[in-house]
């Protein structure tokens, strides 16, 4: 059997000292296939971009960072150096929120396109390379791509930076793309844009997609995958249909409930009460417990592990026992307890 | 009081900001007409809902109906009074009847004051005596829901949902009319949002307060409104009850708005025909002729590029050429 794209498995990061340290990504695992698309989604603080930057070797110096991420096959924690270097922009490509960051403002957009070309190709000239940074233009729909070329990134609009971004990520044909809240700075009709640029990449270039996003919504209609984060781990994962449909964890249920729903308007949302644990003071047993509406004694005491049910993989020690979800928001209105 | 009574109307207001100035520094350059004429009344009791894309003008409006801003035409009428010919000294005495809350309420909250100190600062304001300082207090951080522990914090001391509680809070101590909230929920995780957003709800129908809800996120503001304007380039362009506006909406803009947001169903998501505009929003600095829409509208004619079209109609009204539903996509987007 050949290796999935990308395998992951018992991944940890961690600051300060390893004895008694925070530890913000507790064992994430997972696998990619290409052409697939994995939404990771979990509110902010639970552990996504770091995971995505140790995959990628940008993590902060002070972060350890432990386990395994396999990449064809190839150990990513602890490459070496020069070979990650070698991958990072080639084989895999990344797109972060802020794309200004992500560009020299002194270089003209085109410039640093075939500059990501031929760090990875010396072989291709200048002018071949500068031919196919105006089809990578073309190919996100930015138009007058000849023209774009010699803009300079301040000179482009949100939305065209971000397109810029994703056409710079493939410009080695990547197989993998990393892409941390690539929308969450943009408006919403510019999203759709892109959000359509993402799919239509995965779809013709069987390009494996890991999306990560605060907003379920985004990743509804894109992910065949969803992994919900929680306090720096995966505590439910399974296809979109199975977490959005079958979903049998509190918090992601919790997700669902609190989004204003279109088609809905009148149904009250439900709010999860208190915040998400800091790394530096994680309650014992679950950490979701302090907020959930379910959490009994036990759940204090014993951190439940991610485990196969009907549909989704569920981290809930209570996953079977949870009702429907309508009695719930009834319960939750009413006032009734729904721990016992 | 009766709840149909209109307590803010906003009459033709327009506002630009001066853009660089000639070498003497005398005169702009060029000027940013960052509201083009906006109309739209609120009700006593009621949720106005203001949604569009970043740059449509939502919070320069906000600001211009508080004074925070002057506006450069048009009239704010608060409960029959033009507040826009007002000086600085009778604009104090009205200031406790209209109220903002914002999207970072750190900003807006004294980092070096409890919470305590400042909703009392408010109330002095107020010239709210000091005997019920106490009790108001206490009834106000009941009201938005906090322990009473929080008083004795600072700002940073408290989560962003918690300090956007205690903004809401002086926001309402004053018993205002009107409360404009722009953005108030957006830097919020959405956990946390829905909370605030019930609360909101649960406080209008207890003090009958109006809001002017501004925000980019069309469910957020669905949620909360009772009719909704949607903003582009400066100016409405659709506007009407919120139930008849997403689910018939007329203005090519506002179908594409509905079309583009990301709903939570998968299947009808993998389904879903989308409007894809293209392009981005032009540069107020130098809006298109016409109509301010047709470089991105799918419905575009020569007479849009020659006419600006007027918000038309009664109670759903719509500033277009061509309204009506869109023929490619089933009707309503969900
Ligand atoms: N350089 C760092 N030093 C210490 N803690 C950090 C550092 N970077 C991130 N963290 C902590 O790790 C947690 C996860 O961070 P992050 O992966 O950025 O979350 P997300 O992307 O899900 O919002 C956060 O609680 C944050 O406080
Ligand atoms: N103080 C200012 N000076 C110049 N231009 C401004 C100023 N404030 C806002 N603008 C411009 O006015 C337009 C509307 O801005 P704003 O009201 O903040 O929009 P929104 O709140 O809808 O995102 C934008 O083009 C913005 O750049
Ligand atoms: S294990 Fe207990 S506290 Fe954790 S999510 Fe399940 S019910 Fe809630
Ligand atoms: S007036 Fe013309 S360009 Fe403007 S929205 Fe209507 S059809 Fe489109
Ligand atoms: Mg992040
Ligand atoms: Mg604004």
């Amino acid at each position: 059997m050949s290796d999935p794209l990308l395998a992951v498995d018992g991944l940890r990061i961690g600051f300060g000292p390893a004895k008694d340290g925070a530890e913000a990504v507790r064992g994430v695992g997972f696998t990619l296939e290409a052409g697939k698309v994995l939404g990771i989604v979990g509110e902010s603080g639970s552990g996504k971009s770091l995971t995505m930057m140790a995959l990628l070797q940008l993590l902060p110096g002070q972060a350890r960072c432990s386990g395994s991420a396999r990449f064809r096959g190839k150990e990513l924690i602890g490459m070496r150096k020069s070979e990650i270097r070698h991958l990072r922009g080639k084989d895999i490509g990344c797109v972060f929120q802020d794309p200004l960051s992500a560009f020299n403002p002194v270089k003209t957009i085109g410039d640093q396109i075939v500059e990501a070309i031929r760090l990875h190709d010396r072989r291709i000239s200048r002018r071949a390379a500068m031919k196919e940074a105006e089809e990578l233009l073309a190919a996100v729909s930015i138009p007058q791509p000849d023209q774009r070329l010699r803009q300079y990134p301040h000179e482009f609009s949100g939305g065209m930076r971000q397109r810029a971004m994703i056409a710079m990520a493939i410009a080695n044909k990547p197989a993998l793309l990393i892409a941390d809240e690539p929308t969450t700075a943009l408006d919403v009709t510019v999203q759709a844009q892109i959000l359509d640029l993402l799919r239509t990449l995965t779809r013709e270039r069987g390009i494996g997609l890991v999306l990560i996003t605060h907003d379920l919504g985004v990743v509804a209609g894109m992910a065949d995958n969803i992994a919900v984060m929680y306090g720096g781990r995966f505590v439910e994962a399974g296809t979109a249909d199975e977490i959005f449909y079958h979903t049998r964890h509190p918090y992601t249920r919790g997700l669902i409930e609190a989004m204003p729903k279109l088609d809905r308007p009148e149904e009250r949302l439900v709010a999860i009460e208190g915040t998400p644990p800091s790394i530096w003071s994680r309650p014992p047993g679950c950490s979701f417990a302090p907020r959930c509406y379910f959490a009994q004694e036990r759940c204090r005491q014993q951190e439940p592990e991610l485990r196969d049910l009907e549909h989704t993989r569920s981290a809930c020690l209570r996953a079977e026992e949870l009702p429907p979800r309508e009695t719930v928001a009834h319960a939750q209105d009413t006032g009734k307890d729904m721990t016992l | 009081m009766s709840n149909d009574e209109t307590v803010l109307k906003v009459v033709d207001l327009a506002k630009d900001f001066p853009i660089g100035s000639n070498l003497l520094g005398t005169r702009p350059l060029q000027l940013l007409r960052a509201v083009a004429g906006v109309s739209f009344s609120v009700k006593r009791g009621e949720t106005y809902g203001l949604v569009g894309e970043s740059g449509c003008g939502k919070s320069t409006l906000g600001r211009c109906i508080l004074r925070l801003l002057d506006p450069t035409s048009g009239q704010v009428i608060l409960d029959g009074q033009d507040i826009t010919t007002l000086d600085e000294r009778e604009m104090r005495a009205l200031r406790r009847d209209i109220q903002i809350v914002f999207q970072d309420p750190m900003s807006s909250l004294h980092p070096k004051m409890t919470v305590r100190q400042i909703l009392t600062e408010g109330m002095r304001l107020a010239n709210k005596a000091p005997a019920q300082r106490e009790a108001a207090i206490d009834d106000l951080i009941e009201m938005v829901q906090l322990p009473r522990e929080v008083l004795d914090r600072y700002p940073h001391e408290m989560s962003g949902g918690q300090r956007q509680r205690i903004g809401i809070a002086r926001a309402i101590s004053l018993d205002p009319k009107v409360i404009v909230l722009d953005e108030p929920v957006s830097a919020l995780d959405v956990s946390i949002q829905a909370g605030v957003l019930n609360l909101l709800r649960d406080l209008q129908k207890r003090l009958n307060v109006a809001f002017v809800f501004i925000a980019h996120d069309l469910g957020v503001v669905r949620y909360v409104s009772d009719r909704i304007g949607v903003m582009y380039l400066g100016r409405i362009v659709e506007t009407g009850d919120a139930a008849a506006l997403f689910d018939a909406p007329m203005h090519p803009y506002t179908q594409a708005l509905l079309s583009a947001i990301p709903l939570s169903d998968p299947r009808t998501e993998r389904e879903r025909e989308r409007i894809m505009l293209e392009g981005d929003l032009p540069s107020p600095l130098n809006p298109p002729s016409g109509c301010r829409f047709r470089t991105r509208c799918p419905r575009a004619q020569a007479l849009c590029a020659r006419e600006d079209p007027m918000l038309e109609g009664v109670e759903h009204l719509t500033a277009c050429h061509f309204p009506g539903p869109n023929p490619d996509i089933a009707q309503t987007c969900f």
